[in-house]
C-alpha cells in the first residue's frame, strides 16, 4: 500500500513537536516532508534572547539539527515559504515553483511580528525581534552603533532590551501602558520590575505614543519622534509590539480564519483534510503565544494524524515566566481579580519581593510572583487542577515547603544553585548534571529528565525542585505535566480517575478485559499499570476478581522485603505490638537456624529479620507458623501495623485501654489492601506516647472517648494528621476508621497515600461520608468487612501449597552428564 | 546435543514469571512471557547487580525490582537512556519442556 503523504508548512517549535509525536505513535504511517521558511533546522525560539545575551549560542538552542530530518526519512525544504495551498488538487507550492502533493496538511507557519503603522518602518535599522536573523542583525548592530529603542514593554521587547543593553547599548523601552508586561502583571509588580531593570542601566518612557521613525544622513533611522514631540536618537529600532498569528497562507486558501485559523478540539481546521498547530491557530477563540499550549496541542494533533481518534484538545491556562538572568518573575491564570475574588498578597518593596494570589471560591485562580518566584510551578499546578484550598488558605502564600516538605526547605531558587549542588538525595544527582542532560539531550518534560537523570524518580520530594531546574534551563518551553489528568503510564492515555470509573461501570474484572476495553496500547502493560490495575479491580470487585500475583511488585509476590543483595526481610506480625517470651524465643530461633545476620526493630516496633535467602522463606515462615505468628504484611500496600502506647493497663496516665483498642483494629484489619501502605497508632492519652500525629488513623484516648484523627503522614512529606472527629466507644473507632479506610481503598489512586488523597478530595469530602451519614458509614464498613471476609494468611498458603511454595525453589540441573555428550 | 538440559516443564513457571536456575555459570533466570515464550539472562542486572528473575515481566520485558532498569529479555539490553547488558543464554521449548544451553 502507499504511504499516505503529510507535508508540514512550518518548521518551527510546534510544527516540529507534533512530527515527533506522531513519529513516536506511528512511525511508518506517512511520507513527511517539511517546508521551512528560515534556512535553519527547527530551534528554539524562546532561547534566542540567552543567546543575544551572550549567555547561549546558536548551536545550544538547535532542537533538529539537519540529520535528525534525514534519520528519520522526512523531506526539508529550508528557505522555502509556501505561498499557495491548491486544496482540490490537494498540493502545495513555494514561492519558488516547488509543488507537493499531501493527504493531509499540517499548518504551522506561526505568527509575524506586529509592525505599527507609521512613517519610517521600513527604514534600514527598523527590525522586529522573531527569528536567528533578528538576533543576528542585534548583535552586528550592538557592536557599531550606540543607541537602541525598543518599542513594546511586554515579555519579548523586555528580554530584546535587557540583551542589547549587556551588548553595551544604550537602551531605551517605549510603552504605550502606563505599566510594563500589563498582560502579565499587575501594577505593584510590573513597578519593581521596572526599578530592578533601571538598576541594571535601562530606560523607560511609558505612555508614550510613537508617532514616526526618522531617517539620518547614512539613510538608516536615527531618531524617534512621539506624539508629544519629544525625539529621542535611535540608530537601532525594535519593534515588540505584538504578534499576530500568521494566517496569510490560509485565508488565501480561504480556509476560515477569525483572528488565527479556527481549529476544533482535534487541531482541524473547517478542511477535513487540514490540521493546525502553533501560534498560527484560534482555537475556541484564542490564540496561544506561549510554548506550552502550542505542544500540548501538537501532542493531540498527532493523535489525530496517527488515526487513534481520542485526544482532545481543551485550552490551556498559561504561566509567564521572564528570561532575564537575575530577576524572578512569574504570572499565571487570572491574576487581576475582580469581582468574587479575593487576592492575598505580600509586598517588601525593599526586600525586593512581590506575591499575589488570586482566591476564588477557595480555589486558586491565578498568581503573580516576584523576587522569589520557587513555588511557582506549585501555585501554577493548583490552578490548572482547580484544586479546593480551603484548607491550606491560611499559610498558601508561605509556599509549598510550609505546607511541609523536609529535606530541601533551605534550597529555594534553582537558577543561584552551583553546579555541584545536589539536587536528587536518592540518586546523587547534582543540578549540573540535569542542566547537562537537558541541554545534550533537548528534554523539556519531568518525566524525560527523570528518565534521563534519575532525578527525582525515586522518593519524589526534590521534583519541586527538578521543575525548577528545568523550567529555568528551558524557559518558557517547559510543560508542566504533574497533572491530576494526566495519563497512568505511557501504555495508556487515560488518567487514574477515569480508569478506576471505567472498571466500576463497566463491571471489568481481570486485567486483559480493562486493557482491551480501554484500548492500552501495549499487549501486557507495564511495572507501573499493571499494579494499579490489578489493585483497583481487586478493591472494586472483592470476591469477583482474582488477584494477580504477576502483577505485583516482588515484595508482595514474595511476602517479604527484597534488600540490594537479593535477600529478603522477614517481619512476624505482632497485634498491637504485642508479643510474649514464646513467641521471642522461636524468633531467636529461626534467626539461629537460618543464620540471620541482622535482626532489628522497625520504625512501627516490630522485628525485623534481614538477609534470609528466598529459598528459605517458607522454611521461616513455618517455623515461625507453628508458634502461631503470621504475615506482618511489613512488605505491601496494605495494612502495616498499628502502633500503641501502653495505656490505660498499666499507664499511671493513661484514660483508654490502648493496647487492647489497638489489637482489635489490627486484628479487623488484618490483610487489608489499599492504594499505599496504611499505618494506625492507638494512644492512651493526649500525651500521644503512641506518635498517632503523623499516621493515617490515628487514635488518641481522652476520658470521654477518643478522637480520631486521619492522612498524618511520616515519610516522604511530614504531615500532621488531621481532625476527624470524637467518638465514644471501642466499636464506633472500628467503624469511623474502617469507614475512612475503606472509601480511601474505593477513591484512592494508586500509590497516594491518605494524606495525597485527602489533599485531593478534601477533609469535607470525607466527614460527609464517614461523620455526618450514618447510613453511608454503616454501608462503607460493611464493604470493608466483606473485603476481609475469609483472608489468609499468605505466608501459610506458601508453606501448605506446593505449587505457590515452588516460587521459592531454584531449579538444580546436571551438568556433567551434559558436558560428556557434547 | 551441544549442551541442551532440561530444566522444568513449562507449567512450572508461571506466565509472566520467572523461575532461578543455579549453574555453574552463576544463576540463570528463565523467563515465560504471556504467550508463553521462554528466554533466559543471567539474574544479574548489569545495573547493581539486582535479581532479574523477581521483577515484573511485561511484553518481552523485565523490569529489575531494585531501580527499574527494564531489560530486554531477547538481547539482555537495557531500554535507552540506561545503558548496559545481562548476558543471555539460549532457552527453547520442547515437548512442554523447557531446555537452557550451556556452552
Amino acid at each position: 500500500m502507499r504511504k499516505q503523504k503529510l507535508v508540514v508548512v512550518g518548521n518551527g517549535m510546534a510544527g516540529i513537536r507534533a512530527v515527533e509525536e506522531l513519529l513516536k505513535l506511528a512511525p511508518d504511517l506517512y511520507d513527511i516532508t517539511v517546508f521551512g521558511a528560515e534556512p535553519h533546522g527547527n530551534y528554539n525560539r524562546i532561547l534566542l534572547s540567552p543567546v543575544l545575551a551572550g549567555e547561549m549560542t546558536i548551536q545550544d538552542i538547535i532542537l533538529n539539527p539537519l540529520q535528525w530530518y534525514a534519520d528519520n526519512q522526512i523531506g526539508l525544504y529550508t528557505g522555502k515559504t509556501v505561498t499557495k495551498i491548491d486544496r482540490a488538487a490537494r498540493k502545495v507550492i513555494a514561492s519558488d515553483g516547488t509543488e507537493e502533493e499531501y493527504d493531509r496538511l499540517l499548518l504551522a507557519t506561526g505568527s509575524t511580528p506586529f509592525i505599527l503603522p507609521i512613517p519610517g518602518r521600513d527604514l534600514p535599522g527598523v527590525i522586529s525581534y522573531r527569528d536567528i536573523r533578528d538576533t543576528d542583525e542585534m548583535i552586528a548592530t550592538a557592536a557599531t552603533h550606540k543607541h537602541a529603542v525598543v518599542i513594546g514593554g511586554g515579555l519579548l521587547g523586555l528580554e530584546a532590551a535587557n540583551g542589547l543593553r549587556l551588548r553595551g547599548m544604550d537602551v531605551t523601552v517605549v510603552h504605550l501602558m502606563p505599566w510594563l508586561m500589563e498582560r502579565q502583571l499587575d501594577r505593584a509588580a510590573a513597578d519593581m520590575l521596572k526599578t530592578s531593570l533601571e538598576a541594571r542601566g535601562l530606560k523607560f518612557l511609558l505612555e508614550k505614543q510613537t508617532e514616526a521613525l526618522i531617517r539620518g544622513e547614512s539613510g538608516r533611522v536615527a531618531a524617534l519622534r512621539f506624539k508629544d514631540g519629544l525625539e529621542i536618537p535611535a540608530d537601532l529600532v525594535v519593534m515588540a509590539a505584538g504578534i499576530r498569528p500568521n494566517t496569510a497562507l490560509a485565508e488565501s486558501a480561504k480556509i476560515y480564519c477569525n483572528r488565527g485559523i479556527v481549529v476544533n478540539d482535534t487541531m482541524q481546521t473547517y478542511d477535513p483534510r487540514i490540521y493546525a498547530v502553533g501560534e498560527c491557530v484560534a482555537h475556541r477563540g484564542i490564540a496561544y503565544g506561549l510554548v506550552a499550549p502550542l505542544f500540548e496541542q501538537a501532542k493531540v494533533c498527532a493523535n489525530h494524524l496517527a488515526n487513534f481518534g481520542i485526544a482532545r484538545y481543551t485550552g490551556s491556562v498559561t504561566s509567564t515566566k521572564l528570561k532575564v538572568t537575575g530577576i524572578d518573575l512569574f504570572s499565571a491564570g487570572n491574576f487581576m481579580g475582580g469581582e468574587g475574588a479575593d487576592e492575598i498578597v505580600l509586598n517588601d518593596p525593599s526586600g525586593g519581593v512581590y506575591k499575589k494570589l488570586v482566591v476564588k471560591n477557595d480555589v486558586l485562580v491565578g498568581a503573580v510572583l516576584y523576587g522569589d518566584t520557587a513555588d511557582g510551578a506549585w501555585y501554577f499546578q493548583l490552578v490548572k487542577d482547580g484544586q479546593n484550598i480551603h484548607e491550606i488558605r491560611d499559610h498558601l502564600m508561605f509556599g509549598q515547603n510550609h505546607v511541609g516538605d523536609v529535606g530541601h526547605a533551605g534550597v529555594s531558587k534553582a537558577a543561584a544553585m552551583a553546579d555541584d549542588a545536589q539536587v536528587c538525595g536518592c540518586n546523587g544527582v547534582c543540578k549540573g548534571d540535569i542542566v547537562k542532560a537537558i541541554k545534550g539531550h533537548g528534554l523539556f518534560t519531568l518525566e524525560d529528565v527523570r528518565k534521563h537523570t534519575k532525578a527525582s524518580s525515586s522518593c519524589g520530594s526534590c521534583t519541586g525542585l527538578v521543575e525548577q531546574i528545568l523550567a529555568s534551563t528551558v524557559g518558557g518551553a517547559y510543560t508542566p505535566s504533574e497533572s491530576k489528568d494526566k495519563p497512568m503510564c505511557g501504555c495508556t492515555d487515560h488518567s487514574h480517575g477515569v480508569v478506576r470509573q471505567t472498571i466500576r461501570e463497566r463491571h471489568l474484572i481481570t486485567i486483559p478485559d480493562a486493557m482491551h476495553y480501554m484500548e492500552w496500547k501495549t499487549p501486557s502493560g507495564c511495572p507501573s499499570c499493571r499494579p494499579a490495575l490489578n489493585y483497583y479491580l481487586i478493591s472494586t470487585w472483592p470476591g469477583e476478581a482474582k488477584d494477580d500475583p504477576q502483577s505485583r511488585f516482588i515484595n508482595e509476590r514474595a511476602h517479604a522485603n527484597i534488600q540490594k543483595d537479593g535477600t529478603y526481610s522477614v517481619v512476624p506480625r505482632m497485634w498491637g505490638g504485642l508479643t510474649t517470651p514464646a513467641e521471642l524465643r522461636v524468633i531467636a530461633d529461626v534467626a539461629e537456624k537460618y543464620e540471620v545476620p541482622t535482626v532489628k526493630m522497625t520504625g512501627g516496633a516490630r522485628i525485623d529479620l534481614l538477609g534470609i535467602k528466598k529459598e528459605d522463606l517458607p522454611k521461616v515462615w513455618a517455623d515461625l507458623g507453628a508458634a502461631g505468628m503470621v504475615s506482618g504484611h511489613a512488605y505491601g500496600k496494605s495494612i502495616r501495623t498499628v502502633k500503641t502506647c501502653v495505656g490505660a493497663e498499666h499507664c499511671r496516665f493513661g484514660t483508654q485501654r490502648s493496647m487492647a483498642m489497638g489489637v482489635k483494629l489490627e486484628r479487623m484489619l488484618f490483610g487489608m489492601g489499599a492504594p499505599h501502605k496504611v499505618k494506625l497508632a492507638v494512644s492512651g492519652c493526649p500525651r500521644n506516647c503512641a506518635e498517632a500525629g503523623i499516621k493515617d488513623i490515628g487514635v488518641i484516648g481522652v476520658d470521654s472517648g477518643y478522637e480520631l484523627y486521619i492522612a498524618g503522614n511520616g515519610g516522604i512529606k511530614t504531615e500532621v494528621a488531621q481532625f476527624l472527629c470524637k467518638v465514644k466507644s471501642d466499636e464506633e473507632v472500628m467503624e469511623y476508621s474502617g469507614a475512612f479506610l475503606q472509601l480511601y481503598r474505593e477513591e484512592g489512586f494508586y500509590l497516594e497515600r491518605t494524606c495525597h488523597y485527602v489533599a485531593r478530595v478534601g477533609l469535607d469530602h470525607v466527614k460527609a461520608a464517614v461523620v455526618s451519614d450514618p447510613q453511608k458509614r454503616k454501608d462503607l464498613f460493611e464493604r470493608l468487612l466483606f473485603a476481609l471476609q475469609d483472608y489468609e494468611d499468605p505466608w501459610q498458603a506458601a508453606v501448605a501449597k506446593p505449587a505457590v511454595r515452588r516460587e521459592y525453589e531454584v531449579i538444580r540441573i546436571k551438568e556433567v552428564a551434559a558436558e560428556v555428550t557434547a | 546435543m551441544n549442551g541442551w538440559i532440561k530444566v522444568c516443564a513449562l507449567d512450572e513457571i508461571a506466565p509472566q514469571g520467572s523461575r532461578v536456575v543455579a549453574s555453574s555459570q552463576g544463576d540463570i533466570a528463565i523467563f515465560r512471557t504471556a504467550d508463553d515464550k521462554v528466554f533466559g539472562l543471567h539474574d544479574k542486572c548489569p545495573h547493581k547487580g539486582g535479581p532479574l528473575s523477581q521483577g515484573i515481566v511485561h511484553g518481552e520485558t523485565v523490569t529489575c525490582p531494585l531501580h527499574g532498569f527494564k531489560i530486554g529479555l531477547k538481547d539482555g539490553e537495557a531500554a535507552a537512556p540506561d545503558e548496559g547488558c545481562a548476558r543471555r543464554f539460549e532457552v527453547k521449548l520442547d515437548g512442554g519442556a523447557v531446555w537452557l544451553q550451556l556452552t
